[in-house]
């Protein structure tokens, strides 16, 4: 089973300088913590106490996981999940 | 139809029916052309009301200094009404941004200080807060935070969209200070609770991104999630080729945003249940003018996209 995880470029340090990595688990917080297994310290950037830390975004398939369940998201053989931090909204 | 001066004329926008992009006759995806706006974009409204309730407020006499972090359409609008109230106008702007922009903004009289381009608009709005906060006697009005931003769209585009769609089912808009889907969202949701909110989100190249640390990152304070259901990340390829297929099959010339809004739009028309109705509203923010020097409408899709790489495209 692999599920796409692509990574932004200031948690690179955690996946010694993968863009991508692959993971596995049933949902989104299965698959963070396989990832940490192998990429130590990296699901401690994006979650916290109360779930996925403020300053991250996720989307599963190009849509914010915090609307389709946060860290209880199913996710499936075949997906794309994308990390990203928080920014301002481009040109406004 | 006849106003006293320009700014009367602000709002009232036209929405059209995309019929050639529409699924059928039950799904239908409908246009709000925000570009028939006093300086051709969305953001006349937040400037607006933003300047208004300052003045108000008395933060404002003939003469201050209002400071923004923008990086365009804010800044022009802001641009027109600094120069009609008779105030002066400093934009805080990323390097990167397109020709067109900086050109507007001086033509308007407004200065421009460019923030480095690693960084995006996040470090635009670290620039401006820090210069804020040296010169007490400018006025920011901080379209990330300020609710004039989001009550401009309560009060104008969420009744004006109601008004002529009142079997709206989806509302679909850019997220960027948020205000457009903060107030419009928050409108059409009361007064017509089964709607979709949906927020449709640029993703930048790395760059953009660029940031020494994950916790350094910014939601605007107009964020309100609850307001919306469901939120889209759009690459520059898709709205890129959306943008293209919006001039191609129904003859809008409209900015990259709008490629993005129409690219989740698709999604949602696709998404919709046969046999249930679904009239999605699509907010096009600008026309497309001012992303003519960034290439997006001529040469192949994949020399567009390389050109849009690194810049703020939306």
């Amino acid at each position: 089973m692999a599920i796409e995880v692509r990574i932004p470029t200031v948690l690179r340090t955690y996946t010694g300088g993968a863009k991508s990595v692959e993971g596995s688990g049933g949902t989104l917080d299965e698959l963070f913590s396989d990832l940490d297994a192998r990429h130590g310290g990296l699901r401690e950037r994006l979650v916290d106490n109360a779930g996925l830390r403020r300053f991250v975004n996720v989307y599963l398939n190009d849509e914010d996981v915090r609307f389709l369940g946060g860290l209880g998201a199913p996710v499936r053989d075949g997906d794309t999940v994308t990390v990203l931090p928080a920014v301002a909204g481009g040109a406004r | 139809m006849r106003y006293d001066s320009l700014l009367d004329s602000l709002g009232g926008t036209p929405l059209v029916g995309l019929p050639r992009l529409s699924p059928g006759p039950d799904v239908r995806l409908w246009a709000k052309l925000e570009d028939r706006n006093p300086t051709g974009s969305v953001k006349d409204r937040p400037a607006f009301y933003m300047v208004a309730a300052a003045e108000k407020a008395g933060l404002l006499a003939p003469g201050a200094t209002i400071l923004e972090p923008t990086s365009g359409n804010t800044g022009i609008s802001l641009a027109m009404v600094a120069k009609l109230r008779g105030y002066r106008l400093i934009c805080v702007m990323p390097e990167n941004t397109s020709a067109e922009r900086r050109q507007l903004l001086e033509a308007y009289g407004a200065s421009i200080i460019s923030s480095p381009a690693a960084g995006g608009s996040n470090e635009a709005v670290r620039v401006a807060k820090d210069l804020a906060a040296r010169n007490p006697d400018w006025v920011m009005l901080y379209q990330y935070g300020n609710e004039g931003n989001a009550l401009a769209h309560y009060e104008g585009t969420g009744p004006e969209l109601l008004a002529d769609l009142p079997e709206i089912t989806h509302f679909v808009a850019g997220l960027g200070t948020t205000g457009t889907l903060m107030g419009a969202g928050r409108y059409l949701r009361e007064h017509r609770p089964q709607v979709q909110v949906i927020a449709a989100e640029p993703r930048y190249g790395e760059l953009v991104y660029g940031l020494r640390n994950i916790d350094e990152g910014f939601v605007p304070e107009l964020y309100d999630e609850s307001v919306l259901t469901g939120r889209f990340s759009v690459s520059a390829p898709d709205a890129l080729r959306r943008t293209r297929q919006l001039l191609e099959t129904e003859g809008i010339f409209a900015g990259i945003s709008s490629g993005c809004v129409l690219h989740a739009g698709l999604a949602l028309a696709e998404k919709a249940q046969a046999g249930q109705r679904a009239d999605i509203a699509l907010l096009i923010a600008d026309a497309g003018w001012k992303y003519l020097s960034t290439g997006a409408y001529g040469g192949t899709l994949e020399e567009a996209q390389a050109r849009l790489e690194g810049q703020l495209w939306a």
